[in-house]
């Protein structure tokens, strides 16, 4: 067991984790998902909203079974490694709304950090205005924490609170499999409470079965490596140290030679799948992302897998995000291929105010 | 000045500076770090180790141990 455990964090290990999602995420687009978002934590959380009901963005409804699958792979991975324990307790609001601007600026450039990566891997430039927005969020979190930022310590929880995310993970997965249709329109037909969408991205998935498994043993990889995005610019700022930064270039490369094989790979800006040429809010949406994530110690996708863990404050950001979600598309602050929507400026404003807050007044001078 | 760092319950990358900012402030010796999960633990060693001290961790009970020292 402590030869496979040195393996996951060595060199090569965090590599691996890279290059699997590097590979199976593009081969996700191949197999249903939509044009450049094999994996995308955000867009998925966004699905998953609009599948509650949360938000009725009709083109962006259904129960990725992939975020699922993150969770519980973690959940298993922690479990077998004895890794898995409760915790809580670091200002858990602050950390719901960081959680909420993140998704709202991912919504506004239209995909987390991951997507970033796939998305250039594709051909689409756009990505690279995005990323670079990402490293300026990362680099600003980077002064706060130096500075003292500190959102305060975890405390050690009963055993039954790490459990109650990967039970709702689980939860999701059944409404995925029966979809209950309680509601009637006024004409008589079923609707609700879950809602699948019968045209655009949502519509668009891999069979259930091979997104549940290919996400489970992403959240097991990605647990044991420690794999993440907003880590891994973080650590070249902060302590000149790539390890990190590995993984990520890891699915880079791979989904580039991916896309190429399998004929995805299309470059340019203009005509982007779900995605739009707005440079300017672009490059501030993934600023707040940034910045949020940073100022919350992980990307989304790790706060999904940390949630596995039984980390009960990344299971607060990853609630945030996705009622995040449900107010980006209700009150218009999400983009669409047009461009972004019409609050969406204004709204990656307030977050930007809000994390910058959070970070001169969530602080103790360091020892 | 004390050598102990009490990180258990501080989240990522917070063990991390606060080692890094020990590192630098001594130069060489011997100080101790606490920390609560695996990935810290990995996260103050590698740090540890990219700039030239010797680590070594102890586990007790639920936490860890790290003692570093540089002659």
């Amino acid at each position: 067991m402590s030869t496979i455990k040195n393996f996951f964090a060595s060199r090569w290990g965090i590599v691996s984790a890279g290059i699997f999602v590097g590979v199976f995420a593009p081969l996700l687009q191949k197999w249903g998902n939509p044009g450049n978002m094999g994996i995308c934590v955000a867009c998925m959380e966004r699905d998953i909203a609009g599948a509650l009901g949360l938000h009725r963005a009709a083109v962006v409804q259904y129960i990725r079974p992939e975020i699922i699958g993150f969770v519980l792979g973690a959940l298993i991975a922690a479990l077998l490694f004895r890794e898995f324990k409760p915790r809580g307790g670091s200002s858990p609001v602050i950390r719901f709304f960081l959680g909420f601007f993140a998704m709202v600026g991912a919504l506004v450039f239209l995909g987390c950090p991951w997507r970033a990566l796939l998305r250039l891997a594709g051909g689409d430039g756009n990505a690279i205005i995005g990323l670079a927005g990402l490293a300026v969020g990362i680099w600003i979190g980077v002064l706060f924490l130096k500075s003292g930022y500190t959102l305060g310590r975890s405390q050690k929880e009963m055993k039954f609170s790490g459990w109650v995310f990967p039970i709702a993970m689980v939860t999701l997965l059944i409404l995925l499999l029966i979809a209950p249709q309680f509601g009637r329109t006024p004409e008589g037909t079923p609707t609700g409470p879950i809602f699948f969408s019968e045209k655009g991205p949502g519509s668009q998935h891999a069979p259930i079965l091979i997104s549940l498994v290919v996400g489970l043993c992403v959240g097991f990889l990605a647990q044991r490596t420690r794999l993440c995005t907003m880590g891994a610019i973080r650590d070249v700022i902060l302590i000149r140290n790539a390890h990190l930064l590995r993984g990520i270039l890891g699915i880079l490369i791979a989904a580039f030679f991916m896309n190429l094989i399998l004929g995805q790979f299309k470059a340019g800006f203009s005509n982007q799948p779900i995605a739009h040429t707005n440079h300017l809010w672009n490059f501030m949406g993934m600023i707040l992302a940034g910045l949020a994530f940073a100022l919350a110690g992980g990307c989304p996708g790790r706060q999904l897998f940390l949630s596995g863990e039984g980390d009960g404050d990344a299971a607060i950001f990853a609630t945030g995000m996705i009622v995040g979600a449900g107010f980006a598309h209700n009150f218009s602050l999400a983009s669409s291929p047009a461009g972004p929507g019409p609050f969406g400026p204004i709204s990656v404003i307030i977050g930007l105010i809000f994390c910058v807050v959070v970070g001169f007044t969530m602080r103790e001078k360091i020892a | 000045m004390s050598n102990v760092i009490d990180a258990r319950g501080l989240s990522c990358p917070q063990p991390v500076i606060l080692t890094n900012k020990k590192i630098h402030e001594m130069g060489k010796g011997i100080f101790e770090v606490f920390v609560d999960t695996d990935t810290s633990k990995e996260n103050v060693s590698r740090l540890a180790q990219q700039l030239g001290w010797h680590i070594e961790v102890n586990r007790i009970g639920e936490d860890y141990h790290l003692l570093l020292t540089k002659d």
